[in-house]
């Protein structure tokens, strides 16, 4: 049996396998991060607060609403959290757009980012206030308790799911904006809004209903994020920045690069992670440089 | 005429009395005692300190005015270190220089209290350190102007470590948060397992904070020790131990949360938590007088109250007693009558300041109750032992500290 610098290759595939659940994760959170900056040129900084929105939303519809309602029986399961959460917070996205984002597309991408990272810190603030950092726990459904035995590691079975959750997702909307005929309106959208509204097609509702998408797929995550890590106001914050580096790494504003990077950097970190832990943190920056020193627009991404 | 005499008397109580406060504030500086609490507001550990350590020292200006009776005037100021060493360097240096704070209370963070307590000794003020846990505030770090009230690393690694040995937990391995607080918890636990014939088989240095911990549990696991010790704290020991558990790793192999204050367990739920050994310097249900206490802060930020938010109360009392008696500000007089004074209050009874600025005073072995046995909000631990101040703290002979070698 080899070993790899004193690494079994169990314990290597354990590695790699974690690595890949986090680079799901990455992937679904950068590529809602990559649709809004494609589509509607805004760095959406508060990305992260709408992630820990949608854990907190899911938390919340499972165990502080029937205490609400005073109805035990009043209660927003996993699977129905998984549907309604990105729904309830990308409508938020939407109000957001429709009320202040809408006023800043002829400005510089700067204007954006403060604003949205002002949101951003609202949001946290208030749910700071409201429940504290220490954070809450979310339950594992019950059919995805226990773990599987792969033989080099027991697998939790939620985190299998969160894998398969997070890809199938992930394709669906690459598939939608890269090969169907709607996708075709919004790529057109962002390319030349005043020819594309020529034609008839209704610019601003889709550029409205994008960003209300990429908010979905920010709460979707965090509805995965749930039961694996405790729900606090900070989740998002600790995890935004990495995104946007995986981002910059693909190519600001490339929803394969963003999907594939994502991915592809879960498992680099969580090599890191097996080799020199100390590093883990940064090792995503270091390529982060090394590939703005050697292709400016990102390993995807077009120049301008 | 009765009304001119009147007039005469008002303005001579006056000046009576514009006589008489000067001259009994006349060594302090500013006139008035100016406390800074410096803590987390807004990250990890802001549930443990941050608000909560505001109560708590408000509560003790409060009851201080009004048992001596107003004796000089209390300012209360605070501010956000964000856990940041230079953050909270840059602050206190600010505090000092152009606001004349006099003692810096709490420093969350063992990088924000070691970043603190030299520029207060060079600017000859107060620290009181709350809520930094590290070993070298009173170790090498040690300063004549500071004092270390709640906890710090050795208490919990005597209580906890000593306890999860005995219980036949030998051969451990550390997951440990990569900053002074986690190498120092690390290091002083290690010492306790090795020094009771445990062995320590390794550990593994994660980023702090983090999110994600099972790459550290799978090393963990692998080790095939009997207990993961838990060298970090707030959410990251959360994290730490709900994902052990969804990994499986738990039961089978035990884990020891070596700093897990009570709003921790408040978070994880006495069904995650239930059996857990820790180690605290306070638990409010352990008198009548820590019970009276905790159900007056309990009032004031409905949550009970951590061994910090405890430790700011005693400790903000104690130094308002001490500049009373010395009749000064002045840090080293101050300190001076903090240590020749000894504590008894709901926090410490017979309590008493080392020379190198640790506070002496009884720790608790704790066991978080199973959700069966606990009787209702709060009730979160039976206490299993009582640890003697002089257990709690580095033998004297053994410490790096300067100031007891004299």
């Amino acid at each position: 049996m080899f070993e790899l610098l004193g690494i079994s290759p169990q314990a290597l595939y354990g590695q790699l396998l974690i690595g890949l659940i986090n680079g799901s994760f990455y992937a679904v959170l950068s590529l809602g991060l990559a649709i809004i900056f494609g589509l509607l040129n805004i760095i959406n900084f508060s990305h992260g607060a709408q992630y820990m929105m949608g854990a907190f939303v899911a938390w919340i519809g499972l165990t502080q609403l029937p205490q609400w309602l005073g109805n035990p029986d009043f209660v927003i399961n996993y699977w129905a959290a998984l549907v309604l959460v990105p729904l309830i917070v990308g409508a938020f996205g939407v109000f957001i757009e429709r009320t202040m984002l809408r006023r800043l597309y002829k400005l510089d991408h700067l204007y954006g980012l403060l604003l949205t990272f002002g949101i951003a810190l609202i949001i946290e603030g208030l749910f700071r206030d409201w429940y504290g950092v220490s954070g809450q726990q979310y339950e594992i459904p019950e059919v995805f308790q226990g773990t599987i035995n792969l033989g080099f590691m027991f697998l939790p079975k939620y985190r299998a799911w969160v894998v398969v959750a997070a890809l199938t997702v992930c394709f669906l909307s690459w598939y939608v904006i890269e090969r169907t005929k709607l996708g075709s309106y919004l790529r057109a959208g962002t390319e030349n809004p005043r020819l594309t509204q020529a034609f008839g097609v209704n610019v601003p509702l889709m550029i409205t209903l994008t960003y209300g998408y990429g908010v979905a797929l920010a709460a979707f995550a965090g509805v995965l994020a749930a039961p694996i890590f405790t729900v606090s106001p900070k989740m998002g914050a600790d995890l935004i920045i990495v995104v946007f580096a995986v981002v910059v790494i693909g190519g600001m504003g490339s929803i394969f690069g963003a999907i594939v990077t994502g991915i592809g950097l879960g498992l680099i970190e969580g090599l890191t992670r097996v080799f020199y832990p100390e590093a883990s943190a940064v090792v995503i920056f270091v390529i982060m440089a090394i590939v703005l020193l050697v292709r400016p627009a990102g390993l995807f991404g077009r120049e301008r | 005429m009765k009304k001119k005499l009147m007039f005469m008397a008002i303005a001579a109580a006056f000046l009576g009395m514009a006589a008489v406060v000067p001259a009994q504030q006349a060594k302090l500086s500013g006139g008035v005692v100016k406390i800074g609490i410096l803590t987390d507001l807004s990250g990890l550990y802001s549930d443990l300190s941050g608000q909560g350590s505001l109560v708590a020292a408000r509560m003790a200006i409060d009851d201080f005015l009004k048992q001596e009776k107003n004796p000089f005037k209390i300012e209360l100021v605070s501010a956000d270190h964000q856990n940041k060493g230079d953050v909270a360097s840059n602050k206190a240096r600010e505090w000092f220089e152009r606001d004349g704070v006099d003692m810096i209370g709490d420093l969350v963070t063992s990088s924000t209290a070691l970043a603190v307590m030299p520029v207060a000794k060079e600017m000859n003020r107060v620290t009181i350190v709350n809520g930094a846990a590290s070993t070298n505030i009173t170790g090498k770090a040690c300063t004549d102007l500071n004092v270390h009230y709640a906890y710090d690393t050795f208490a919990l690694a005597i209580g906890t470590g000593r306890a999860v040995v005995k219980q036949g937990g030998d051969s451990w391995f550390f997951l440990t948060a990569d900053y002074a607080f986690g190498h120092s918890l690390e290091k002083d636990t290690s010492d306790v397992v090795t020094a009771m014939g445990g062995k320590v088989l390794g550990a593994v240095r994660h980023p702090f904070p983090g999110t994600d911990f099972s790459s550290f549990l799978l090393k963990a696991q692998a080790s095939g020790a009997k207990v993961i010790g838990l060298a970090n704290a707030g959410t990251d020991t959360t994290n730490s131990i709900k994902q052990a558990a969804e990994f499986g790793i738990t039961p089978k192999q035990s884990l020891a949360g070596l700093l897990m204050f009570i709003t921790d367990v408040h978070s994880l739920s006495l069904k995650t938590a239930g059996g857990m050994y820790l180690t605290e310097g306070f638990y409010w249900d352990f008198s009548d007088a820590t019970r009276a206490w905790s159900k007056r802060f309990f009032d004031q930020h409905k949550r009970m109250p951590t061994m910090v938010q405890a430790g700011i109360y005693s400790s903000t009392m104690h130094y308002l007693k001490a500049v009373k008696d010395a009749g000064t500000d002045e840090a080293k007089a101050v300190v001076r009558k903090m240590k020749d004074t000894p504590v008894n209050d709901f926090f410490a009874q017979n309590g008493r300041i080392r020379e190198d600025g640790r506070l002496l005073h009884d720790f608790y072995l704790l066991q978080v109750k199973t959700p069966a046995e606990s009787k209702g909000p709060w009730d979160y631990y039976h206490v299993r032992q009582v640890i003697p101040a002089a257990d709690a703290a580095i033998p004297a002979a053994k410490s790096e500290c300067p100031l007891l070698k004299k």
